[in-house]
């Protein structure tokens, strides 16, 4: 390891692991905590915290369970410490309750998902998607979540980093929803010199203590600024519905509608601000591919290939899958004759392409069950039957 | 106001409790503990005969008597009767899922280490499903106080039973008694390396508090359990129909021991309470080990 910056930014270029390109992307966010428990195939992540935080004045704690480690984060991030989680299918679904307390008490942190194949166990050293539509409602109840699909270790860096500044500015969870073909990929990484990485932090109050009301927004507004313990704002906050004050407000559902409303509202109205999305030769094009994460990478050489043979195919990759980016793929599905979703679950986001397409053009699910990635050739024929040309053998 | 001669009503609407702060101003003016309670979140919503007011009380007391900058103290609980404390005491609070009071706490006091961090909750939060990270906290020596208020049974949901409940007690859901072996809460800390262990009636309110007070002071992990009526619940069918009751029966079966084998210290149906300061030691927290191996690197 070369030596790290004062504020732990290892930068340079690396040849490194998807998950240690996570790790270090956290660190690189300022992030000073980690809470996990070991699974496949997001145990490097942990591995690299317990070996860099200490060293930047952070601390590791592998906990007893995913439970744990998620409640663990969001303690830290209490304490005012950015706080991350890594897992994968089995302790996603574990983490899945206090993920909520974290949509509730609106608690900044990052939980990582390096996805496998499932169900259940299924295949814990294998590539899966199949956790997507988990990560928009795996918690009970009704809110809205960010969630970002890297392609690369490179980006699985850059986006960690994101995640931070994403859940620092909404005070929400984040999740990066990642996969292990990138958690395992080892690639080129390059770590940006300090002054050129981009990290924000929560807003604090600024009103003495008594005039502090934890869950009050200024009109206009949709984050009420962050006080955390030990700051003398003697704050209280709980998983119950509650008003301004943070005070349960259980009898009815007063306090209900404005809270969870706002909760929705504060991701949802601000999805200009949060959605990343890449377009490739989507201009003129006649068929569409709309993938995320590592399928969308699969699905390069197949559009390339179509093109040659004269297909007019563009890519939409969805750097954000949520919240989902409906007018572009409602304006999309106005402008081409049909779109083709791979991905790696037997057709989750595809259902989101074809609600937001609502009958307007044909919309192809590629799919796969996990355990590999597609054979291009199968998103090569999809294309073609969306570009209406006859299969090819 | 008309009042019940029962002397409480189970619709409590927001006018009832505006009328009951005015009331309250009325009849006996401010209480000494106001200052450290969210008065404006009072009544609480505690049985008459129930034993968290004493308990909570005496950590008010204990608070109080220990020194501790009331800036840096966090409480945290999870689900129940007893994790509604951290909604009414006026310091950092945190009102967290069920049986996970104790990882969050874990993550506040390692994210501020300055903080004193106290988990207030009951038996069935912190030892039934919350079992796992109570015993794994112990273990790792993490620096926090834990209250556990043990009634031996559900309350809030309707009195079920619970991994306390004694052989034999009759709950909701041991409606021919309960044939499964419970836990003594105290000996599972002990066991699993709590430095400081203590079990307290809230008929001891006074050793109850001095202990709360130990506990707070103690570096590492401390568990003060709190043996109290849950006269709705548990007491009514299990021959202790009222709080007071219960509060006779401590009187006449509490075996003040201390020092006592913990592993000695199951509560059975009817017989003995055996209650004292069972655990008092020393060894390096959580904390301390870390930094310990981090100074040994920088050392080397």
């Amino acid at each position: 390891m070369s030596p790290a910056s004062r504020n732990g930014v290892l930068s340079g270029e690396f040849f490194m692991l998807g998950d240690i390109a996570c790790a270090e992307g956290a660190i690189c966010a300022g992030c000073r905590f980690f809470a996990g428990y070991p699974i496949t195939p997001a145990t490097e992540v942990a591995q690299r915290m317990s070996e860099r935080l200490p060293l930047v004045g952070g601390i590791y704690i592998q906990m007893e369970d995913e439970m744990a480690s998620m409640n663990a984060v969001l303690g830290a991030s209490w304490a005012g410490v950015k706080a991350m989680t890594a897992t994968s299918g089995p302790g996603f679904s574990l983490m899945m309750e206090n993920l909520g307390l974290g949509v509730m008490m609106e608690t900044p942190c990052v939980l990582v998902n390096v996805q496998r194949g499932g169900p259940s166990t299924g295949l814990p050293t294998l590539v899966g998607q199949g956790d997507m539509m988990q990560a928009r409602w795996g918690s009970h109840g009704d809110y809205a979540i960010i969630a970002l699909s890297p392609s690369s270790p490179q980006e699985l860096f850059d986006l960690t980093i994101h995640a931070f500044n994403l859940s620092e500015t909404y005070r929400a969870p984040v999740l990066v929803m990642t996969d292990a073909e990138v958690g395992h990929m080892t690639e080129k990484v390059v770590i940006p010199p300090v002054e050129e990485i981009e990290v924000i932090g929560r807003r604090k109050p600024t009103v003495p203590p008594e005039e502090y009301l934890p869950y009050r927004v200024e009109p206009g507004e949709l984050v009420p600024p962050m006080a955390v313990a030990g700051e003398g704002y003697r704050i209280h906050t709980t998983g119950l519905t509650h008003d301004e004050r943070g005070y349960p407000a259980t009898a009815d559902d007063t306090a209900q509608w404005p809270l969870v409303q706002r909760l929705v509202d504060k991701i949802e109205k601000n999805k200009d601000k949060i959605i990343m999305l890449e377009e490739d030769g989507l201009d003129d094009a006649e068929v569409a591919v709309v993938s995320y994460g590592i399928a969308a990478r699969t699905a390069i050489w197949p559009v390339q290939m179509a093109r040659q043979e004269g297909i007019r195919v563009g890519m939409l990759r969805l750097v954000t899958v949520w919240p989902f980016p409906d007018e572009e793929i409602r304006d999309l599905a106005g402008r081409v004759e049909g779109i083709v979703v791979p991905e790696i679950n037997l057709g989750q986001i595809v259902r989101e392409v074809e609600r937001c397409a609502a009958g307007r053009t044909e919309v192809l699910s590629v799919p796969h069950p996990g355990g590999g990635i597609h054979d291009p050739q199968a998103v090569l024929r999809a294309i073609r039957r969306a570009a209406g040309r006859k299969a090819e053998a | 106001m008309e009042l019940k001669t029962d002397g409480y009503r189970l619709d409590r609407t927001l006018e009832t409790h505006a009328e009951a702060e005015g009331l309250r101003g009325e009849i006996h003016g401010r209480h000494p503990m106001d200052d450290l309670l969210r008065t404006d979140r009072l009544p609480h919503i505690w049985c008459p005969g129930c034993g968290l007011g004493t308990a909570l009380t005496c950590f008010l007391s204990a608070l109080l008597r220990s020194g501790l900058d009331l800036d840096k103290v966090a409480v945290v609980s999870g689900i129940g009767c007893t994790g509604r404390v951290a909604g009414y005491v006026r310091l950092d609070s945190f009102h967290t899922t069920h049986g996970r009071a104790i990882p969050f706490a874990t993550g506040l006091k390692l994210g501020n280490p300055e903080l004193k961090v106290v988990v207030f909750s009951g038996d069935g939060d912190l030892v039934t499903i919350g079992g796992n990270h109570f015993i794994h906290a112990a273990r790792r020596n993490m620096d926090m106080t834990v209250i556990c208020v043990n009634n031996f049974n559900y309350g809030m949901t309707g009195g079920q039973a619970g991994a306390t409940t004694p052989v034999g007690g009759i709950t909701t859901t041991s409606p021919y008694g309960n044939y499964e072996y419970p836990f003594s809460i105290s000996a599972l800390a002990a066991a699993s390396g709590a430095v400081y262990v203590a079990r307290w009636t809230v008929l001891h309110a006074r050793r109850l508090e001095r202990s709360i007070v130990e506990a707070l002071l103690k570096p590492g992990f401390s568990l003060v359990e709190v043996i109290a009526p849950c006269p709705t619940g548990f007491g009514r069918r299990n021959r202790l129909r009222q709080g007071l009751d219960a509060m006779h029966y401590y009187h006449e079966h509490g075996v003040i021991q201390h020092g006592a084998d913990p592993v000695k210290t199951d509560i059975e149906l009817e017989g003995p309470v055996i209650e004292g300061k069972f655990v008092d030691g020393e060894k390096p927290t959580f904390l301390e080990q870390y930094r310990r191996q981090l100074d040994r690197l920088r050392g080397a």
